[in-house]
């Protein structure tokens, strides 16, 4: 069974059509990277499969279940989803340990002394193990944002989405983030992510899917859409993003 | 500026000369600052004192005999509304609260909830709190449904509802200003609206308005002296019976005294607090 299926989704803001008919489909440890220019409908894409957007048309399945049912539990749905956002939105009132355990704590009702232990292990094997007690705003964004990392895999989560995480960061602090993001695929997690880091999608990505206008306009293997893109606007793209 | 910084570093002939620029400035402020306090407290205190009156109003509202001698029921009177303030700020902590989250609910489920709290606030806002206190305090006994219950109770009640409707506004705007990112990032994690609310948007707006509702406080205060008005004996109702015994205005004097005194850690406490909230946040320091 898929994890996530995307068949047919719509979403106009007022006049302006977001997504106009996209269908996507994610197996167990796939790790597919959505390129694009800003306003392709990258975000949107993933705000809808949180159902932080509500789609228009079309169907959102999340392994095998309708989560585009207007009768479904929306908090349970989002429960079974990480989300890692490019201003991090860390909770500035709390600590690092409460921040990540949140979710653990009062969602999944897990013992809280537990989650605190895991979280702290979590925490540690990122570099971030002398943060615990730190608030937000003593990190720097490269540390905020691997903290929302654990903050959102913390609940071992079906799917992770990832929306542009490095691109509020400075080119110094890119790497580290990335690095962590490599290590989840290395441990098999499911995830969609935007990014403009084209190299780095070259190299971990299993499909890149590249979207224009709010469609997919092609979709396929690092190596097929970097080095053999077959649309004259995924070329012109990849032309802009890659020499400037 | 070098606070923190491991590595010495001499500060340079050119800041040297800045900084002592700016101690000079520094003092010849402060010199201009005592000056003008004394002369302004000079002329002021000659204008009273050489007025035609003087001496008479001396006599009937600075009487330090009178003073001393009402000082103790005063301050009896006092604990009466420091017991009232007290009480009352707790009902407006849990009250206004209740308003404010009934108020920012969603959802047509609530509607009539969210109505009857914004028409609650519409109404508590605009009347007067003199009316609420007679209208709570008079009225509600004669409804004759409630036991027996002293002034000093239903006042509290009225200025407490009053209150209630003041905070749950400020409440309301600090929630507000929240970001609404904070509020995704939440949900994104599973956790319900209430939740939501409990748990990230209050804590952060709580601490947006807290200087506005450190001075809700200052204000209710001096408003628990309202409570007199019932026929509570408090510190202005005591007052009052000295005064009226005594044919003299010092015992009023008296009970504004002790109200400043009562206040005035707090209301310093207030500035201090605002004072650091606009450092922590502002970074733009000189201006």
């Amino acid at each position: 069974m898929s994890v996530l299926e995307v068949r047919d989704v719509w979403k106009a803001f007022g006049d302006n059509t977001v997504l106009k008919g996209v269908d996507l489909t994610l197996e167990e440890h796939d790790v597919v990277v959505l390129i694009g220019a800003s306003g392709s409908g990258k975000s949107t894409l993933l705000r809808t499969i949180n159902l932080i957007e509500r789609i228009d048309d079309g169907q959102l399945i999340l392994s095998g279940d309708d989560i585009s049912d207007p009768g479904v539990d929306m908090d349970k749905v989002r429960a079974r989803i990480g989300v890692v956002f490019q201003q991090f939105n860390l909770f500035p009132h709390m600590r690092v340990i409460d921040n990540v355990t949140l979710a653990a704590r009062k969602v999944h009702g897990e013992n809280p002394a537990a989650a605190r232990e895991r979280a702290a292990e979590l925490l540690a094997k990122f570099g971030l193990g002398d943060k615990l007690r730190d608030y937000p705003d003593r990190l720097s964004g490269g540390q905020q944002q691997r903290v929302a990392i654990v903050r959102a895999i913390l609940t071992n989560p079906e799917l992770l989405l990832l929306d542009e995480i490095t691109s509020a960061l400075d080119p110094m602090l890119v790497g580290e983030v990335l690095d962590l993001v490599r290590g989840l695929k290395d441990t098999g997690s499911t995830i969609l992510m935007a990014t403009h880091e084209m190299a780095f999608a070259r190299e971990v990505a299993d499909r890149v899917v590249f979207m224009h206008g709010g469609r997919i306009l092609e979709a396929g293997s690092p190596k097929d859409i970097f080095d053999n893109p077959q649309q004259p606007e995924t070329r012109e793209f990849l032309a802009r993003v890659t020499h400037h | 500026m070098s606070d923190g910084t491991p590595t010495a570093h001499e500060p340079s002939l050119l800041e040297l000369e800045r900084r002592a620029y700016r101690k000079r400035s520094t003092w010849r402020s402060v010199g201009i600052a005592a000056g003008s306090t004394l002369i302004f407290a000079t002329v002021a205190t000659l204008l009273v004192v050489n007025t035609p009156g003087w001496e008479a109003v001396k006599e009937s509202f600075f009487n330090w005999e009178i003073g001393k001698e009402s000082f103790p029921d005063i301050l009896k009177g006092l604990w009466l509304n420091i017991q009232a303030l007290f009480f009352a700020g707790i009902g407006v902590a849990i009250f206004g609260t209740t308003l404010a989250i009934v108020r920012s609910l969603r959802g047509p489920v609530f509607f009539p909830l969210r109505m009857l709290a914004t028409i609650y606030v519409d109404l508590f806002r605009g009347v007067p709190v003199l009316i609420v206190l007679y209208l709570v305090g008079f009225g509600i006994p004669a409804l004759g449904i409630f036991p027996p219950l002293s002034a000093a109770v239903w006042g509290t009640i009225a200025i407490g509802l009053c209150y209630s409707a003041y905070v749950a506004e400020v409440l309301r705007a600090g929630m507000e200003a929240v970001n609404p990112s904070q509020r995704v990032a939440a949900r994104s994690l599973g956790l319900t609206h209430g939740k939501t609310l409990r748990m990230v948007v209050i804590p952060q707006g709580v601490r947006k308005v807290i200087p506005a509702l450190m001075n809700d406080f200052v204000s209710m205060q001096k408003d628990v002296g309202l409570i007199s008005v019932l026929g509570a004996v408090d510190a202005i109702r005591a007052a009052q019976i000295d005064a009226a015994t005594t044919y003299n205005f010092t015992p009023y004097v008296v009970a504004a005294m002790l109200f400043i005194a009562i206040s005035l850690p707090l209301t310093r406490l207030t500035d201090y607090v605002a004072a650091r909230m606009n450092k922590r946040e502002q970074i733009g320091g000189v201006v």
